[in-house]
């Protein structure tokens, strides 16, 4: 027994890719491929058949062909069709039978023309396979929303000619970044939602991971070597997923990472990415994926809270801050020093960042870190109440609510529950 | 595809008259993309535009561009391009690019 939905996530792409590339119709291919599909429901319980990659692709390409034969305009594209060798729909041999065309699907969904929501939402429909109600439910917004944001996307692609190709050699690097910002904002969407009930949305984590690695795949196929800055955002991704585990504690709270639990992160995830990481250090200068990726690595390898070299932590983010000047780096980078040279030192960095983040509830919550370290209670508290109250997290709210009790202040914003 | 590329600046930049070397960019730009440049014009500034409504059959006449922006239109290329790739890539090379604004538009085909 063939599982047609399993079927349907793995190959979905794939097929999509070539059937985009054969018809140069984003719709036309979508609708036959889930016709396809459908048909296989049916078809399959009398007679599975050898090939179903090619049974599907076959069966999409005539749903295909009797679309565009009601489109009277396209008759042209019909005759520039190359020939589908039907044999193959019996053949019992690997899918050689159907291009593989997702490297530029991937680029053509994350190309820069598009609103950037918009590449999010395509590239999980098209690559992924997810369904348009799976994508609008991971993002909070009604399916409508989402079919509407997909409908406009693949509206702007056809009206404005966004070509269906792989970039050229000069344009690559830039459009390779766009790509991989494409697949970190759906990583981050799904580790820390903003404004979630849940902290994590692990579908969103997984999804990103996969198509990392699908990157990577096909771009080692088509330039014989990977981009180390690839390997870097993969290595990043599996580093951060490791703790997945034991960043929400059981009652929805947020744990900090010197108080999770390290023999339950994931120590495959771990040795994937520091490997990852390594060599792509050794191959050139780090891009800012692999010093982000390399910080998550001192963490992951030390074995304690305690042990944790913040020393070579604070440098990594003061090269970060050179590559990518952001008052949240610079941010980090305080915490790091405050945790390697004092919380004194760290505070009057953090204090230097206040015009440009005091309306972010992390600076807060460092700030007031720090001032609890330093004995410094009133000022602490009041660091917290405002970090709550700007908190849009569920999970980040009742931690700094247990912190405010800790320090036996009365909490006055009450913190969303979890539910 | 046709593309129109709308070029718009701060057209106080122009306020005492065309910079020699960057009308010679221009002139350039127009050589290397003679083959598909359909046509192209620069405008005079915004305090020479008029601009016209028609409500309920009654024309009204207002002094002015039809909105005020910090950036103006000054000029555009009407360009032939395989694709969007293609129109950026020669919207990038046109020098008002470096201090304003180009916009991008396929033109609408009525067939």
């Amino acid at each position: 027994m063939i599982n047609l939905d399993r079927l349907c996530r793995a190959e979905w792409g794939h097929l999509l890719s070539s059937l985009i590339r054969a018809f140069g119709d984003f719709d036309i291919a979508e609708e036959a491929l889930q016709e396809a599909f459908s048909a296989a429901v049916v078809d399959w319980a009398e007679a599975p058949p050898n090939n179903p990659v090619a049974w599907l692709y076959g069966t999409a390409r005539h749903r295909a062909i009797d679309r565009i034969r009601h489109r009277a305009r396209s008759q042209v594209l019909l005759a520039e069709l190359a020939p589908f060798d039907e044999r193959h729909l019996q053949s019992t041999e690997p899918d050689d039978a159907v291009p593989d065309e997702r490297l530029r699907l991937i680029f053509t969904c994350c190309h820069p023309a598009l609103a950037e929501e918009a590449r999010v939402a395509l590239t999980l429909r098209t690559l992924g396979g997810l369904t348009t109600e799976e994508i609008a439910h991971a993002f909070l917004v009604p399916t409508s929303t989402m079919a509407q944001r997909l409908v406009r996307a693949k509206g702007k692609i056809r009206e404005a000619a966004i070509p269906y190709a792989i970039p050229e050699a000069a344009d690559l690097p830039e459009r390779l970044s766009a790509v991989m910002s494409v697949l970190y904002l759906i990583f981050n969407e799904g580790y820390a939602a903003a404004q979630g009930k849940e902290l994590l949305r692990r579908g969103l984590s997984n999804e990103a991971i996969d198509l990392s690695r699908l990157l990577r795949a096909l771009l080692h196929a088509r330039l014989g070597s990977v981009p180390p800055e690839v390997d870097s955002l993969l290595a990043l991704m599996l580093l951060h997923d490791a703790r997945r585990e034991t960043r929400v504690a059981e009652d929805g709270e947020l744990v900090l990472l010197e108080e999770q639990d390290r023999n339950r992160w994931d120590r495959s995830e771990i040795e994937e990415g520091c490997a990852l990481v390594r060599a792509a250090l050794a191959r050139a200068r780090p891009g800012t994926y692999a010093l982000e990726a390399a910080i998550a690595a001192v963490h992951a390898e030390s074995p304690s809270a305690e042990a944790t070299d913040w020393a070579q932590i604070a440098g990594l983010y003061a090269r970060l801050l050179e590559l990518y000047p952001s008052p949240v780096v610079a941010l980090n980078r305080a915490v790091a020093v405050a945790m390697s040279e004092g919380y004194a030192a760290g505070l009057e960095l953090v204090n230097a960042l206040e015009q440009d983040l005091s309306g972010y509830h992390l600076w807060h919550a460092a700030r007031a870190d720090l001032l609890r370290h330093l004995d410094r209670r009133a000022h602490a508290i009041a660091s917290y109440q405002r970090a709550l109250e700007l908190s849009q997290n569920a999970s980040e709210s009742r931690f700094l609510a247990r912190r405010l009790a800790e320090l036996g202040a009365p909490v006055t914003t009450i913190p969303p529950t979890v539910s | 595809m046709k593309y129109l590329l709308l070029i718009y600046e701060a057209e106080k930049r122009w306020e005492n008259g065309y910079n020699p070397a960057e009308t010679a960019e221009y002139g350039a730009f127009g050589k290397e993309f003679a083959a598909q440049i359909v046509g192209g014009n620069a405008l005079k500034p915004t305090s020479t535009a008029t601009t016209v409504r028609v409500r309920d059959g009654k024309r009204i006449t207002t002094d002015g561009p039809f909105a005020e922006t910090k950036e103006q239109l000054g000029g555009y290329y009407l360009v032939e391009a395989a694709d969007l790739d293609e129109a950026l890539n020669m919207a990038a090379k046109i020098p008002g690019a470096r201090y304003g604004s180009i916009e991008v538009r396929p033109l609408m085909i009525f067939s």
